[in-house]
């Protein structure tokens, strides 16, 4: 019966064309382009290539000598070593804890959620007033505390520490309510099992719910990863150009600079097919390392 | 003796959640008590309540007089509206054409979006931009064109995910309602229009939420596509005062104000749709 309402297959392409058209025209067809643009000389935004570059391959050449391609892929490496630990990790601590208490867990999972809602340009603006050298909040505070000179946060010391700060911290509460999703699924009979067996608290979480949780975390790192390489608007918000000295550059930022500030729109297409291939490896290399699971 | 130990160590884990809800919530409280204070003062003492002699309101008149917001505001959601709205029409019938008719092709054009996911912006940007201007939309003077410039990529950039969400959804509908409508005459559009879409309400609303949001912070194709001050969206719009105004902290903080609280309102309203909507992607994997 259910078949026969969607036998006749007329209607199909009215369904399923608007979408595949977008798709194929904005997706797959400038995917494709960017991968034959990169080895084209385009000499403007705007206009496409027309001849192959001399040789065709000297813009892949020089991502291997460009000095900022490897501070920009140096810094995105950190980046997703941050995001790993520092977003998941502390997610998962964070949702741990508020898997004991009984009260105010859904006022915890509002505040803890809302940064992400909150567009990544303004924060990056509000961290440039919080970490002003002369003298923003964490300078004030830290003067409170008798801190006698200024840190300079933006200098090049600290420059990595304060952009990568903030975007660890807006996207905790992100995994922080995929992670207490899986925690609810876990049943309570186990938990109550291990109890009459003698279990500590600290026993329970190592042996219960950890290796339950193992699919989600997995999870949450594959996402954590990918999304470290798109990380974009607020590195440039708070350090235009990859300042200081070029040194806070990440491979987006990176390949934006390219494009729009020196105007070498053909390496920034392979500095943008640069970035799928780092997207794939690291994500498989995820994939291997915390493989998926059944229990 | 053991249920005052549990007591401590529940007051403890209480105060480190909630230093966390005060690292979330806390900035923004304090960039808006800053927005009332004159620039200079906000040097002094930013922990300060705006009163009396420090209470100011020169920073919102400097960011209206200074700032075209209200043009950025009206472009911001006229473009965030359309992605979504678009989004959801294109989506919903897509999917419903996935789940429901059975066809060669149905496993390939699922992977052909499940694949669309993993396209990040930066890959495609430059030719979508090149396409378009050879199309003589991008990089026009005309305000509806530039409009649609950028409407027209960040709608692709969210089928994918919106189609993932709703093949999933209508995927548990019943379909002895559409055979009930089909009975009554309905043909494949109508049911799609009459039975469909009012069952997967939930669904839309979670996709609708997720295009709007993520639509409205997008900067990176704002860069690329909204170049001109009257064009611009809130987003780009704050990140061309940081270049320009980098050092008048009254006014920035006052920005960042009005683009934040607004959010932040409709969020107090709606969280539980939006915490849902934005993470039911990552938690169907």
């Amino acid at each position: 019966m259910g078949a026969n309402i969607y036998k006749n297959k007329k209607p199909l392409f009215l369904f399923l064309l608007p979408a595949f058209i977008f798709m194929i025209v904005f997706l797959y067809f400038p995917f494709f382009k960017n991968i034959v643009d990169s080895c084209m000389e385009i000499k403007q935004l705007g206009i496409s290539g027309e001849v192959l570059n001399e040789p065709w391959y000297s813009n892949y050449a020089k991502l291997f000598t460009d000095e900022n391609v490897r501070t920009s892929l140096k810094n995105t490496l950190i980046m997703t070593i941050v995001t790993i630990f520092g977003q998941v990790g502390i997610a998962l601590l964070l949702a741990l804890m508020v898997d004991n208490i009984k009260r105010g867990a859904k006022v915890f999972r509002t505040m803890f959620f809302f940064p992400i809602v909150v567009s990544a340009t303004a924060l990056g603006l509000l961290f440039n007033l919080i970490f002003l050298y002369d003298t923003g909040m964490i300078n004030q505070l830290l003067s409170m505390f008798g801190k006698q000179e200024l840190t300079d946060w933006k200098s090049e010391k600290w420059a990595l520490f304060t952009m990568m700060l903030p975007v660890m911290w807006q996207y905790v509460g992100f995994y922080f309510v995929i992670i207490v999703t899986g925690l609810n699924n876990i049943s309570e009979e186990l938990y109550e099992a291990a109890a009459i067996d003698g279990a500590t608290k600290l026993r329970r979480i190592w042996y219960i719910t950890l290796p339950l949780l193992h699919n989600v975390l997995c999870t949450c790192v594959v996402l954590a990863v990918t999304g470290a390489l798109k990380v974009f608007d607020l590195p440039w918000t708070m350090f235009p150009k990859g300042m200081p000295l070029k040194s806070t550059f990440l491979t987006g930022t990176y390949m934006y600079y390219q494009t729009m500030i020196v105007k070498d729109v053909d390496y920034g297409c392979a500095l943008a097919v640069m970035i799928v291939v780092l997207g794939v490896v690291l994500s498989r290399l995820v994939n291997t390392i915390f493989k998926e699971k059944d229990y | 003796m053991k249920k005052r130990k549990f007591s401590v160590s529940i007051s403890a884990i209480y105060l480190c959640l909630c230093f966390w809800a005060l690292t979330t919530v806390y900035p923004i409280i304090w960039v808006v008590l800053n927005s009332f204070k004159a620039k200079d003062k906000i040097l002094e003492n930013s922990f300060a309540f705006p009163m009396g002699e420090l209470f100011t309101l020169a920073n919102y008149r400097k960011a209206f007089e200074n700032l075209n917001i209200f043009g950025a505001y009206k472009n911001s959601i006229f473009i965030s509206t359309m992605v979504c709205a678009v989004v959801i029409l294109l989506a919903g019938l897509a999917s419903f054409a996935l789940v429901r008719y059975h066809f060669k092709l149905r496993n390939i054009l699922y992977m052909l979006v499940v694949a669309g996911m993993m396209f990040p912006a930066f890959a495609t940007v430059i030719p979508v931009y090149t396409m378009e201007v050879s199309w003589g939309i991008a990089g026009t003077k005309s305000w509806w064109l530039s409009m649609f410039s950028v409407i027209l990529p960040q709608v692709a950039g969210n089928l994918s995910f919106a189609i993932i969400v709703l093949t999933g959804y209508i995927r548990s509908l019943p379909i002895e309602l559409e055979e009930a409508a089909f009975m009554e005459g309905c043909g494949p559009i109508q049911i799609f229009f009459r039975v469909i879409v009012p069952l997967t309400k939930p669904s839309f609303a979670t996709v609708a939420i997720f295009s709007f949001l993520w639509s409205y912070n997008d900067l990176f194709t704002q860069m690329f596509f909204l170049r001109r001050p009257d064009i611009m969206a809130i987003t780009r719009l704050l990140n061309e005062l940081t270049s320009n105004e980098g050092t008048d902290y009254g006014l920035m903080a006052a920005a960042v104000s009005l683009v934040v609280v607004p959010v932040m309102i409709v969020y107090i309203f709606m969280q539980k749709y939006i915490i849902k909507g934005m993470t039911a992607g990552a938690v169907k994997g």
